[in-house]
């Protein structure tokens, strides 16, 4: 996309996001501990994390919610408030945040009224799929639903950044896929996205970009594959009677051998090597190469956790 | 990855005009606090039934030396005003506790994600508990003439718009304590203060009935002031310069403590 207009270019690649050296502590819990992260328009970015790793923190901190103790953040190179006034960023928080006693289209109405120049009732509704509830009152909604409102009401202001934080959070499976479809659907536009979620298959299937956080620090930083890379990745087993751990341990890529009576387990960046040693130079059999999931990796990268932080 | 210029029309947009302040925005603030069945019940059935069961009996009891019939006014006037006081009253903390509820909810936290500014948020509180007042006052009102209360025009208007306008007073301490505590239940716990400082301000029955030391202690509460200069009409009183003063001092402890914790609120974040 390219800006035609003939003003004098306005910054457009700026980027979405430029945050660095957050911190962020309530009382003694330190949620958020040096933070850097720059998003450039038109990514996807999961930040992806178990509970209480300073997700929501962060993304407080994105949106002017909360106040960094330490660093800035810029948001298409204003102040997040500045940005929110308008309507460049909007978000779909976790819960809450509706009113209980209005329907659905006046929600929606009511929070169009608030900017200065909103996409149409009828047309947020229809792409967040609750076009056929609008005169529903809120409170009989479901959750899956509700969130399918705050995410109408954050497509009001066509913001060029969307951010939600745990936005399935509670929602079954139907309708978290229903959700993601339509986040899908609407990101096709070249909206920049950037959710949180404690659900791997979520930042796998969706993000192009994963940070993965913990304890309130970026622990990894790629695409889906390079995170699973750098759990490091498969696992060989194979049947053998007497494995020389040592050879195996020699094997560049190696990084754990265990010998088991039943056979050798071997963990590797580089399985092909491994595979390659165990049929050519031993009498091995069974080889068998599992890749480590996303989950694994996950695990792995974010192990050693504690209660230390706030969700 | 592909990078996406973000288009220069989105970045070149502009804020809305006074903050975010709408009619709206107002129109829907206001059909909730319609909705609200309980509201309702507060501000206009219990003030009407009151002066119903209570003030239309003494129609015809004079309230001062001139009889009725030769044009006096009736202890049922009194008891009219008392409660359309009363009314606003509860209509403005109710409009202003709403606050809390919205707190409570995440509502407000949720507005901050669009350009909405506090003041304008409060303006449309107070606006809304301006109109929710006025339709107290209009409701006892309407009923006080359907039903036979006759006063000088003057003092229809007068004291309506003393209880109408001098409610704003309960305005602030209702965004006051909405602003003190999250609560989805807020008018729970004020709405027996409220009727407490009501029977201090005399609109239930009037203070000469109660004991001397009460007496002196109710002209330092809230409802005080307000009864006093709404009924002046009637009296006939010579302008009570110590009520004025109660309804600015109370006015001012109760903007300020609204201040003082919507900062407290904000800054918390």
């Amino acid at each position: 996309m390219t800006n035609t207009s003939a003003a004098p270019p306005l910054t457009t690649t700026t980027a979405a996001i430029a945050a660095s050296g957050l911190t962020k502590s309530y009382g003694k819990v330190h949620a958020v501990r040096g933070i850097d992260l720059t998003v450039e328009p038109g990514e996807i970015v999961a930040f992806l994390g178990p509970n209480g790793a300073g997700k929501t923190t962060t993304i407080d901190m994105l949106l002017g919610l909360a106040k960094p103790d330490e660093g800035s953040v810029s948001v298409y190179g204003m102040s997040p408030r500045a940005a929110i006034s308008r309507g460049l960023v909007s978000a779909v928080m976790q819960t809450g945040g509706l009113l209980q006693d209005i329907t659905v289209r006046e929600t929606v109405e009511l929070t169009g009224s608030l900017f200065s120049d909103p996409r149409p009732v009828d047309e947020v509704l229809r792409r967040a799929g609750i076009l056929d509830i609008g005169d529903r009152i809120v409170k009989k909604c479901s959750g899956g639903q509700q969130q399918r409102l705050r995410f109408a009401m954050a497509l009001l202001s066509d913001p060029g950044l969307l951010i939600l934080d745990e936005p399935t959070t509670g929602m079954d499976v139907e309708g978290r896929r229903d959700f993601w479809n339509a986040i899908r659907e609407d990101a096709k536009s070249g909206r920049t996205v950037i959710f949180a979620t404690h659900y791997l298959e979520e930042a796998d299937a969706y993000a192009d970009r994963i940070i993965l956080v913990r304890k309130g620090q970026i622990v990894a930083d790629g695409s889906a594959a390079e995170i699973k890379n750098l759990a490091s990745g498969r696992i060989v087993r194979a049947s053998i009677a007497d494995a020389d751990e040592k050879a195996l341990r020699a094997i560049a890529g190696v990084n754990d051998v265990e010998v088991r009576p039943e056979g050798v387990l071997v963990r590797a960046s580089d399985s092909d090597a491994v595979a390659r040693y165990l049929l050519t130079k031993t009498d091995a059999k069974d080889i068998e190469i599992t890749s480590h999931n996303l989950e694994e990796a996950f695990i792995a990268l974010t192990a050693d956790d504690d209660e230390e932080d706030k969700s | 990855m592909t990078t996406i210029a973000t288009s220069a029309e989105r970045l070149g947009r502009t804020v809305p005009p006074f903050g975010g302040f709408n009619l709206r925005f107002l129109a829907i603030e206001f059909k909730r606090r319609l909705r609200n069945r309980r509201t309702l019940i507060f501000t206009v059935v219990m003030p009407v039934t009151l002066f119903l069961l209570v003030g239309l009996p003494t129609k015809n009891v004079p309230l001062t030396a001139t009889p009725i019939k030769d044009g006096g006014l009736s202890v049922a006037a009194y008891v009219l005003i008392s409660m359309a006081v009363y009314g606003a009253m509860v209509a403005s903390t109710s409009a202003g506790g709403a606050v809390a509820v919205e707190r409570a909810t995440g509502w407000s936290r949720q507005l901050r994600l669009t350009p909405l500014q506090p003041v304008a948020y409060i303006a449309i509180k107070v606006v809304s508990s301006l109109v929710l007042g006025l339709i107290a006052v209009v409701a006892t009102f309407t009923v006080g003439v359907v039903t036979g209360v006759t006063m000088p025009m003057q003092a229809w208007i007068i004291s309506g718009l003393v209880a109408w306008i001098g409610s704003l007073v309960f305005t602030a301490l209702g965004l006051f304590i909405g602003y003190l505590v999250p609560s989805e239940n807020v008018m729970q716990f004020l709405g027996p203060i409220l009727a407490i400082l009501a029977l201090f301000g005399g609109l239930f029955a009037p203070l000469s009935q109660f004991p001397q030391v009460i007496q002196d202690i109710a002209r330092w509460t809230p409802v005080y002031g307000l009864g006093e200069i709404a009924r002046a009409p009637l009296t006939g009183e010579a302008f009570d310069w110590a009520a004025v003063a109660n309804i600015v001092l109370w006015l001012v402890i109760f903007s300020v403590g609204a201040a003082l914790a919507f900062r407290r609120d904000t800054k918390r974040v």
